[in-house]
């Protein structure tokens, strides 16, 4: 059962490329194999996706190109057609509105980022980011009002009048961010918009990032390929390959429990200490007094603590009460391991 | 009996293929060698076998006009209704350019308002030249009009101008219309794809009949005929250009809850607009390209000046016509191509007037121009006083060579007349009908499979079963001898130009400019020296349809893979066995679509020269436009489009197998 908080979920969702697709797809059983799809001519695209986004969370979709990230997340908003599923935003079955109510929901509930920044190349930085409010019909003073916030949001004052070819890849792309938000999106999605950047912007991109979503609190689909991004901004994470979700959960859960080979390749370079939160690591005693860390903190943070001289620390829960003690030496182990 | 051998299977290849074409071309020899005492038939069409398919089309054409009914409105009232649309305005556009406005009717008309003064158009054009690139396309665009005032053309182009103005805007928006419905719905494009693939090698003529019939000699059937013509291009470039932008963008469009309308209109078309200029360039140039042959059936202006003066024979003032209508294609092509060019678009921000500053001073030199006009006549006319005319001096050219070069040139002319041109015209005319048809089945078959084998065998069996058959073995004649002495020529610049950077350079500039001639502009010289015939009109093809075989042949060669050729290199090969076992073979290919394209070129050129007296199927048509007889206009237009189809469906099918062979998937067009 979904939780009741979940925004948007997402139930046995397939998409096959190929002629016919929905009649071979019950054809083969409902739930074919790889070679069988191949075999039937088709491309598997998405394969029997269940997922559910809870409000306000980052919920980063992973996984190496080819492997249906953006058929995913364009099943998501219906763009592609699903060739099979259901997906329910809000509690209502998506895939039952009609053209008109698509239009409705896009235009005030969903924006997205695209990889290639997606710029209309004839307007300018201010007009490509007032233009979704021009489509819905808002006067032309309200709505360049209205992007205008939004410029500045994204901290591209005084380049309102430049043209997508006048402007940097990460310029470019703050352009996409301002125009998703312009529409004030309950739900938002990012197909790997940081991805055709160079790695010190994308650095800088993802702050950014962080922290407009510290301010704004939307409910996030964001799509990489980069473990280290996903491990950087999600609150959970699902990782595709060929298709289908291998595992999902939060970066901690992942790198302590990978389910597949393929997973813990991914995770074998990622410092642990890094991820893993001390409340993991802790042992349940409530001890003495001393210093103490948050149990939502990571191990990597609250590691230097130690450099006092301590042999453990008081963990404590978010009001304050202890729950549990970090020992110097359970510490050293996981920085050792990874 | 010759059928029956082509039915040998398609995978024969090798030497069991050599000996197919063996027999084939064994038993073709003997039957027709041998035939014609059993099987006269075969030799020559019978007369009482002809479908009368231009009694038939005629009959239609009559029914059409007079009695279909599509529920709300006839027929008639449809091209009533499309005259108008173009009628008015073009009316217009006429009356700003050339006549002024008017009251009254006929010659009791009186002038209300003049219309624009020349010196306002020079201006306007510059303008645009300004805007467009900068001070020296403004330059080159005023010297193209002012040359067309000096040589007193100006009234004649400014009614053509009239009507490019208005053929284009309708090809434009109609080529748009078809490629985006193209590419929203694929049961649309798979539609129209082999119709634009047909209006590609249909020459025009095959058409103008149809349309003279329906509409009327004049200017708005010339449009008509214009808009067909020029119009395919925009619709191909239109469904590329959609079809290009990027997918991310259309799933903005979506997104962000574009309903369809908004995703074409306020999306797609917008984001494609540089590549759908090029479509707009082309629709111009096709549209000038047709120019002459709208003046057969009425489009008036400088078309109808090179008409008359190539019936008279009166070379100085075709060849000032001519040249004016070189000029204003140079302008309208460069201005097109540099508003393709153009740019960042920053819209200038503040009041309408700072926004629209070229608008406005355009309309401010229209007003003065006009105030100035009506004191000064000089300002509102170019007046004759100041006109220069070569047309003496191009006849005395004429007359001097005449006198001096007679012998000679009636000497080369007759050398090549007796000893290539009438020997092969009389060979393709002994043919018997059937023996080709069935070559063409075996070639057919042989170079795809059984369908094309069909496709040419109706088609050349229908040029013969209407009667047809002498006027187009004639026209092949006239074609074959133009494509292969074009090849000649071509093959060998092509292959000198594509290994020298620069001598291409130049090449390229030349072949470019040939092609943007109107192409008319080839007869006049050889008129000139040569009078009527066809020895003549072989020039004007030659000279017309030797461009793509060279573009072609160097293209291909310069595309060839560096890297074989590197291996060739190491192989010891010397550069001469480079070119003729690397190089040549793995471009034969592009040089088949050249062959094709100089095809498609002669073809389409034949209609012209049939102003210069040839006797194929260009005349006929030509015969037909001047009697509006649409069905036989029709059934001669088609029967070149035949031929046509065949040679291209055949070449293309044989440059397909060449890369099949050779390995290469991809071929730049
Ligand atoms: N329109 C389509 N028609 C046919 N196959 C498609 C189509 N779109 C995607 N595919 C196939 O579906 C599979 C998944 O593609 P998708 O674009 O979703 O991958 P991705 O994970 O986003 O990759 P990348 O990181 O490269 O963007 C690929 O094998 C692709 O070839
Ligand atoms: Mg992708």
């Amino acid at each position: 059962m979904p939780e009741p908080t979940a925004k948007l979920v997402c139930r046995n969702v397939w998409k096959l490329f190929g002629s016919g697709a929905a009649d071979k797809l019950s054809a083969m059983g409902g739930r074919p194999e790889l070679s069988e799809i191949s075999r039937a001519g088709l491309v598997s695209a998405v394969r029997d996706v269940n997922l559910d986004v809870r409000e306000g969370e980052i919920f980063v979709i992973m996984g190496l190109s080819g492997s249906g990230k953006s058929t995913l997340v364009r099943c998501l908003s219906r763009l592609v057609e699903p060739t099979a599923g259901e997906i329910l935003f809000n509690g209502r079955n998506l895939l039952a509105a009609s053209d008109q109510e698509m239009i409705e929901i896009r235009r005030h509930k969903m924006g997205m980022v695209f990889q290639h920044f997606a710029l209309l190349p004839h307007m300018t930085v201010l007009e490509n980011v007032a233009f979704p409010l021009e489509v819905q019909g808002m006067a032309r003073l309200d709505r360049l009002a209205r992007a205008q916030e939004m410029v500045s949001l994204v901290g591209l004052s005084g380049r309102e009048d430049a043209y997508p070819r006048q402007l940097s890849g990460g310029q470019q792309q703050r352009v996409g961010i301002a125009r998703s938000l312009a529409v004030e999106p309950e739900l938002w999605f990012l197909d790997e918009p940081f991805s055709a950047l160079d790695p010190l912007i994308r650095r800088e991109m993802q702050d950014e990032f962080v922290r407009l979503q510290s301010v704004l609190r939307k409910t996030i689909v964001f799509i990489t390929h980069d473990f280290d991004e996903a491990i950087r901004l999600a609150d959970r994470i699902a990782i595709m390959k060929d298709g289908a979700i291998v595992q999902s959960g939060t970066a901690e859960e992942i790198v302590l429990n990978p389910a597949t080979d393929y997973v813990r390749e991914f995770t074998q370079a990622v410092p642990k200490a890094k991820v893993v939160r001390v409340s993991s690591v802790m042992s349940k005693d409530v001890g003495l007094d001393g210093l103490s860390v948050p149990s939502r903190a990571t191990v990597a943070e609250a590691a230097p603590l130690f450099l006092e001289g301590a042999n453990s620390l008081r963990v404590v829960d978010e009001g304050g009460k202890p729950v549990g003690t970090l020992h110097r030496d359970d510490v050293i182990h996981l920085l050792l391991e990874s | 009996m010759v059928a029956a051998n082509s039915k040998s299977p398609i995978s024969a290849k090798g030497p069991a293929g050599s000996l197919i074409w063996g027999v084939g071309s064994v038993l073709f020899l003997a039957f027709w060698q041998l035939g014609s005492r059993w099987l006269p038939w075969a030799f020559e069409y019978p007369k009482g076998w002809t479908i009368p398919a231009a009694q038939w089309i005629g009959q239609f054409m009559k029914w059409l006009l007079n009695e279909a009914h599509f529920g709300l409105f006839t027929f008639a009232e449809l091209t009533r209704f499309i005259a108008a649309v173009i009628d008015f305005p073009y009316r217009i556009v006429l009356s700003l350019l050339s006549t002024g406005f008017l009251s009254g009717q006929g010659s009791s008309a009186e002038q209300i308002l003049p219309p624009v003064a020349w010196i306002a158009v020079v201006a306007i054009f510059a303008l645009l030249g300004y805007l467009a690139e900068g001070r020296r396309l403004a330059l080159i665009v005023t010297g193209c009009m002012v040359f067309v005032a000096v040589f007193g053309q100006w009234s004649s182009a400014m009614v053509t101008l009239a009507s490019i103005l208005v053929a284009v805007p309708i090809g434009v928006a109609l080529g748009l219309l078809l490629g985006i419905a193209a590419y929203r719905s694929a049961w649309v494009e798979r539609l129209l794809q082999p119709i634009l693939d047909l209006m590609q090698t249909i020459p025009v003529f095959a058409y103008l009949v149809p349309i003279l019939f329906m509409f009327g000699f004049g200017p708005t059937a010339a449009v008509v005929a214009t808009v067909i013509y020029a119009m395919p291009p925009m619709t191909r470039v239109t469904l590329m250009a959609l079809q290009r932008v990027p997918s991310e963008i259309r799933d903005l469009g979506r997104m962000i809850g574009c309903t369809r309308a908004q995703l074409t209109w306020r999306v797609m078309v917008p984001t494609a607009q540089d590549a759908l200029m090029v479509g707009v360039n082309q629709v111009i140039m096709l549209s000038l390209n047709m120019v002459i042959i709208a003046s057969m059936i009425g489009a008036g202006g400088l078309g109808f000046d090179v008409l008359a003066a190539l019936r008279r024979l009166d070379f100085g003032a075709g060849l000032e016509a001519g040249l004016a209508i070189v000029a204003l294609a140079i302008a309208l092509d460069r201005l097109s191509q540099a508003f393709v060019r153009r740019p960042v678009r920053e819209t200038p921000q503040g009041s309408w007037p700072s926004r629209h500053p070229y608008l406005l001073s355009a309309l401010a030199t229209i007003l003065v121009a006009g105030l100035a006009g009506s004191i000064v006549p000089a300002i509102q006319t170019y007046p004759v006083g100041w006109q220069l005319s070569t047309g003496e001096f191009w006849s005395d050219v004429v007359k001097w060579i005449n006198v001096n070069y007679f012998d000679a040139l009636e000497a080369i002319k007759n050398f090549f007349l007796l000893n290539l041109l009438i020997p092969f015209k009389r060979f393709l005319i002994g043919l018997p009908w059937l023996g080709v048809v069935a070559f063409l089945v075996l070639a057919g078959w042989r170079v795809k499979g059984p369908r094309l084998a069909l496709l040419v065998g109706c088609l050349g069996f229908l040029i013969a079963a209407t009667g047809q058959w002498e006027k187009a073995m004639i026209t092949v004649y006239l074609c074959g001898i133009s494509t292969i002495i074009a090849m000649v020529i071509g093959v060998p610049i092509g292959i000198a130009s594509a290994e020298r950077p620069r001598l291409w350079r130049w090449v390229q500039v030349i072949i470019d400019t040939l092609q943007t001639l109107p192409s008319f502009v080839y007869l006049m010289p050889a008129v000139m020296l040569f009078r009527v015939g066809d020895f003549t009109a072989m020039i004007a093809v030659v000279a017309f349809a030797v461009a793509p075989a060279i573009r072609y042949t160097a293209l291909g060669l310069r595309g060839v893979d560096p890297a074989l050729v590197e291996a060739g290199k190491a192989m010891g090969c010397t550069p001469r066995q480079i070119l003729t076992r690397i190089k040549l073979r793995l471009a034969l290919p592009e040089i088949l679509l050249g062959l094709n394209q100089t095809i498609m070129f002669a073809l389409s050129m034949l209609v012209i020269t049939a102003l210069v007296g040839t006797r194929d199927l260009g005349q006929e048509v030509y015969i037909a436009l001047t009697k509006a007889d649409s069905g036989r206009g029709l059934v001669a237009g088609l029967a070149v489009a035949f031929i046509a189809i065949i040679a291209d469906r055949l070449i293309q099918a044989g440059a397909q197998n060449a890369r099949l062979r050779l390995g290469i998937s991809q071929v730049r067009t």
